[in-house]
Order: C-alpha cells, then sequence, then structure tokens
C-alpha cells in the first residue's frame, strides 16, 4: 500500500467542492469579521447580516423589494427576448435584413446603458417602466447580435440537406433552422439574463422607491453596512437559482446538444 | 435520351476581375441507372458541379436538365450525400431517416414502416431510437444514406460520402453501397479524389481536368457485377487504376 494519501480535494465529488467553495468564503468572512481584523463598519459579520434579513422582513420590505425587483427583470427582459429572437434570426439569414439593421443594431449596441439612464427618466420617469427600458436597452441590442451569430453559424450543409430531402425555403428555416439555433439561443438567453440584472440595480440605485437596488443605496445613507450585504447576497442567490433553472431549461429543451461534452 | 444532361455548363465565381472560371464547357450524359463517378485533382470544381446538378448552385452558362427539364434548385428529386455529417442532431436516427417522408405528406405508420426498412438495408436495425451524437462516423452516413434512399429518388448524388472516414469503415461503406445498389438499382452521381473508389463502384469513371474543371475523359469499367473488394487485386482493375491515375497525374 501507498503511504502517499490524496489530498482532500481530490476526494470529493463534484458536489462537495462546491460546497467546499462556500465554506471557505464564509470562513475567511467570519474570520475578518469575528476576529476583528476588519472593522465591522466596513465588514458585518455573518451574524449581523443575519439578523437584518429578519429586521427588514419585520419591516415588510424584504419580501416585497425581491418581488419588485425580480418582476422588473423578467418583464424587461422578456420584452427584449420577445422582439429580439424574431430580429436576430432575420439578420442571421438573410444579407438584405443583415444590411438593414446590423449597423444601427453596433452602433446602439455600444452606447453604454448607464449613459441612457437620464434619458429613460425623462421619457418614462421612475417606475416600473423605466426599469424596463433600461433592462431593455441594456440587452435587447446584445441579444439580436447573439442570435443572429447562432442563426448564422448553424452548418450550411444542413439547410442544403434539407433542400435536396424536399424542404422549402419556408419548411428548412421551421424544421431545420430553428431547432438547430435553440442551443445557442439558451446560452445567450443565460447570458443576458445575468446582465438584466445588473442594469436593473444600476436602474434602481438611481431613482426608485423601492426593489433591491434602492433598498442597497438607502443603506450606504444610514451607514447599514449588514444590510447591503443582505441586498447583495440576495441578488447573488437569484443569480445562482436563475443560472441553474436555465442549466435544467437547457438539458430538457437540447437534450442533443454535443456542447459541453468535454466536461464530465 | 439521358437521365441527366449537361451542355456547355460552365461556372463563374465573382465579377470583373476577380472572378474565378471554376468549370468550363462541360458536356456530361448519364443514362438511368448508370452508377456515375467522377474524380478529378483537388480544386477542380467537381464539389461545384454536383451542386449544379442538384440545384443548390446555377450554372453561369449552358444547360443542365433531368428528363430534358432545365434544373432550377433543389428538390426530393435529386437527394444528396454530403461529405459533412449532415443529420439532424435533434432527430433520432428513425425520425432522421422520416424526414423526407414527413414533407412529402406521407402518413407515420408508412413512413415508420420505410425508415425501418431503409435502416436494414445500412444494417443499422436496432438504432432507431439512437440520437446522432451516439453514433460514430460511419454510422452518422450509414443514416444519411437510408435517409436519401428512403425518399426514392431519381437520382442520388454523393459528394465524396466516405472523404471523411477510416480506411476500414471507408472500405467497408463502399461494399455497403455496391450492396444496397444490387438491391434497390438508381441513377447515382459520385464525386470522389480516390481512384480504388471510382474504379471499384463505377459503371462509368469521368475524369476532370485542372480549373477550370472540363470532362477530360470517360472510362467505361466493364467489371462485372456484384463487385467487392475482391476486385481491387484483379489485373483488369489495375490497369483501369493506371491509366486513369496517369491522367490525373497530368492534370495536378
Amino acid at each position: 500500500m501507498s503511504k502517499f494519501k490524496a489530498p482532500i480535494i481530490y476526494q470529493l465529488n463534484n458536489r462537495g467542492l462546491t460546497l467546499l467553495s462556500f465554506v471557505v468564503l464564509a470562513s475567511i468572512w467570519c474570520l475578518l469579521s469575528y476576529g476583528g481584523i476588519v472593522k465591522d463598519i466596513f465588514l458585518p459579520t455573518p451574524g449581523a447580516v443575519f439578523s437584518s434579513f429578519g429586521e427588514m422582513h419585520r419591516e415588510g420590505i424584504l419580501i416585497h423589494y425581491t418581488l419588485a425587483s425580480t418582476y422588473r427583470v423578467m418583464v424587461g427582459w422578456a420584452l427584449a427576448v420577445i422582439t429580439a429572437i424574431p430580429i436576430g434570426m432575420l439578420i442571421g439569414t438573410s444579407r438584405k435584413a443583415e444590411a438593414l439593421f446590423e449597423p444601427t443594431v453596433d452602433f446602439a449596441r455600444y452606447l453604454p446603458v448607464v449613459a441612457l439612464v437620464p434619458l429613460t427618466l425623462l421619457y418614462f420617469g421612475i417606475g416600473d417602466l423605466q426599469k424596463f427600458a433600461v433592462i431593455f436597452l441594456g440587452t435587447f441590442f446584445q441579444l439580436v447580435l447573439l442570435v443572429s451569430d447562432a442563426a448564422a453559424g448553424v452548418p450550411k450543409d444542413l439547410l442544403r440537406a434539407a433542400s435536396t430531402l424536399g424542404a422549402t425555403k419556408w419548411q428548412s428555416y421551421r424544421m431545420v433552422l430553428i431547432p438547430a439555433s435553440l442551443p445557442g439561443i439558451m446560452d445567450s438567453l443565460r447570458i443576458t439574463i445575468g446582465w438584466a440584472w445588473t442594469y436593473l440595480v444600476v436602474a434602481e440605485m438611481v431613482a426608485a422607491n423601492s426593489g433591491l437596488g434602492y433598498m442597497i443605496l438607502r443603506a450606504q445613507r444610514f451607514l447599514a453596512v449588514d444590510r447591503i450585504f443582505a441586498g447583495l447576497i440576495i441578488i447573488g442567490l437569484l443569480g445562482l437559482v436563475t443560472d441553474h433553472l436555465f442549466k435544467l431549461i437547457t438539458e430538457k429543451a437540447v437534450p442533443w446538444s454535443e456542447k459541453g461534452g468535454a466536461r464530465k | 435520351m439521358s437521365k441527366l444532361t449537361l451542355q456547355g455548363a460552365g461556372k463563374v465565381f465573382g465579377e470583373g476581375e476577380n472572378s474565378v472560371e471554376a468549370l468550363s464547357d462541360i458536356e456530361l450524359g448519364i443514362d438511368e441507372n448508370e452508377l456515375a463517378v467522377i474524380v478529378g485533382p483537388s480544386g477542380c470544381g467537381k464539389s461545384t458541379l454536383l451542386n449544379i446538378v442538384a440545384g443548390l448552385e446555377q450554372a453561369s452558362t449552358g444547360s443542365v436538365k433531368m428528363n430534358g427539364a432545365e434544373i432550377t434548385g433543389p428538390d426530393a428529386g435529386r437527394g444528396m450525400v454530403f461529405q459533412s455529417y449532415t443529420l439532424f442532431p435533434w432527430l433520432t436516427v428513425q425520425k432522421n431517416v422520416e424526414f423526407g417522408l414527413k414533407i412529402k405528406g406521407i402518413k407515420p405508420g408508412a413512413r415508420q414502416e420505410t425508415a425501418r426498412r431503409y435502416l436494414e438495408l445500412v444494417g443499422l436495425t436496432g438504432f432507431e431510437d439512437a440520437l446522432p451524437k451516439a453514433l460514430s462516423g460511419g454510422m452518422k452516413q450509414r443514416v444519411a444514406i437510408a435517409r436519401v434512399m428512403a425518399n426514392k429518388p431519381e437520382m442520388l448524388l454523393m459528394d465524396e460520402p466516405f472523404g471523411a472516414l477510416d480506411a476500414q469503415t471507408r472500405t467497408q461503406m463502399q461494399e455497403l453501397l455496391l450492396s444496397a445498389m444490387e438491391k434497390e438499382r438508381t441513377t447515382v452521381l459520385f464525386i470522389t479524389h480516390d481512384i480504388d473508389e471510382a474504379v471499384l463502384l463505377a459503371d462509368n469513371v469521368y475524369v476532370m481536368s485542372r480549373r477550370p474543371g472540363r470532362i477530360r475523359d470517360k472510362f467505361k469499367i466493364d467489371i462485372p457485377r456484384p463487385r467487392d473488394h475482391r476486385v481491387t487485386v484483379s489485373s483488369e482493375f489495375t490497369s483501369l487504376k493506371k491509366e486513369i491515375m496517369e491522367i490525373l497525374w497530368e492534370e495536378s
């Protein structure tokens, strides 16, 4: 028998490794805060953050703000998805549509959304509509490009094979191009919903009267660092859940995809 | 009258100074049930020629006719097997083979039956429910052949279908095609750069010149059928192979 014992990291399965990363992070946090290495005005203790969750819940804002933010992200992002997919498919498959739309989309894509926030406030006020607009502007143009890439990346020979099997243009579109673009589209949805969260928090920090971004900004004014951390944790957890959900949906929607085949 | 006729067919890509003449003055007549193989040096335009026959590209000059009617676009009458793998990855093997039949509006029961028969022909019974990603390269091409044959095209176009396969699989696929053609004869236009493959399969081998491609020579292959790999060592085979090889040497 070998005297060499494998380091613990090799003995863990993937779930164990995930858990380990959280445990390490939490331990560092505990050490820095409870150990008094970092002042609690900069880094609150896990206990303080935990009790701020309780406080906010009693004030009735915890769930209210979380839902308000989630709602804004979902609607703003969904509007972008619904409009960007058809336009992206069109650009990815037609040179004429590409000439018509792509320069405009590229121009808009490079405008930082943050710079558009003042305009959205002017046009839409500080309500939900303005949040939808910010998220839409932040994700729509990127989505168009990602979707058009997914459609343009479908191997031409797949479409040619379909046409020599008797498929008309429309049949190849419906029976080949759309399903073949689906894995790429699912990826772009997963990427852009993350961005949607970022833009929402930006929008809520500039002007809002509810939502997680608003909560974080107010907490900063009152130096309630524990609440800032609580807000960040909620956003992080929501991101984690969304991402997981997307993985599941992708596995269900495109079980045939060969992507990620190298990762075992 | 030939099944397929090309008269003075040419193809030019691009315009003006940047234009490239890929094919020039192609004269070709292929008879019903002929297994025609075109060989040529790489870059001679043989794939372009096949794409034009398929209707995937248009000839710049001359005429390309099947059964006397000008070919204007792709249709189910000329089914194609590509060098790249073109199975639809979201469909099972069975559904891939049914694809063309579904488009034709054939009822599910009948098309399942047809698909099963052709999967049996290519030796893939038992793989009906597999997804393409689970298949080897040779198996994918077998499904592609079954898919196109199930559609009963008047003409089968094959663009180096075994080009991406290893030598052993390739040999198996050539014999599979030979036996499938014994059972269900149809007109085939097959493109390859492999002279052995050409002589083994063909009724007639057409040799193309270098670019711009023309049909330079035609060799009638009289080796009796049914054929299998044993004929590749016969003196008849080797002398034909030598003749074709010498022309290709000149052209490359």
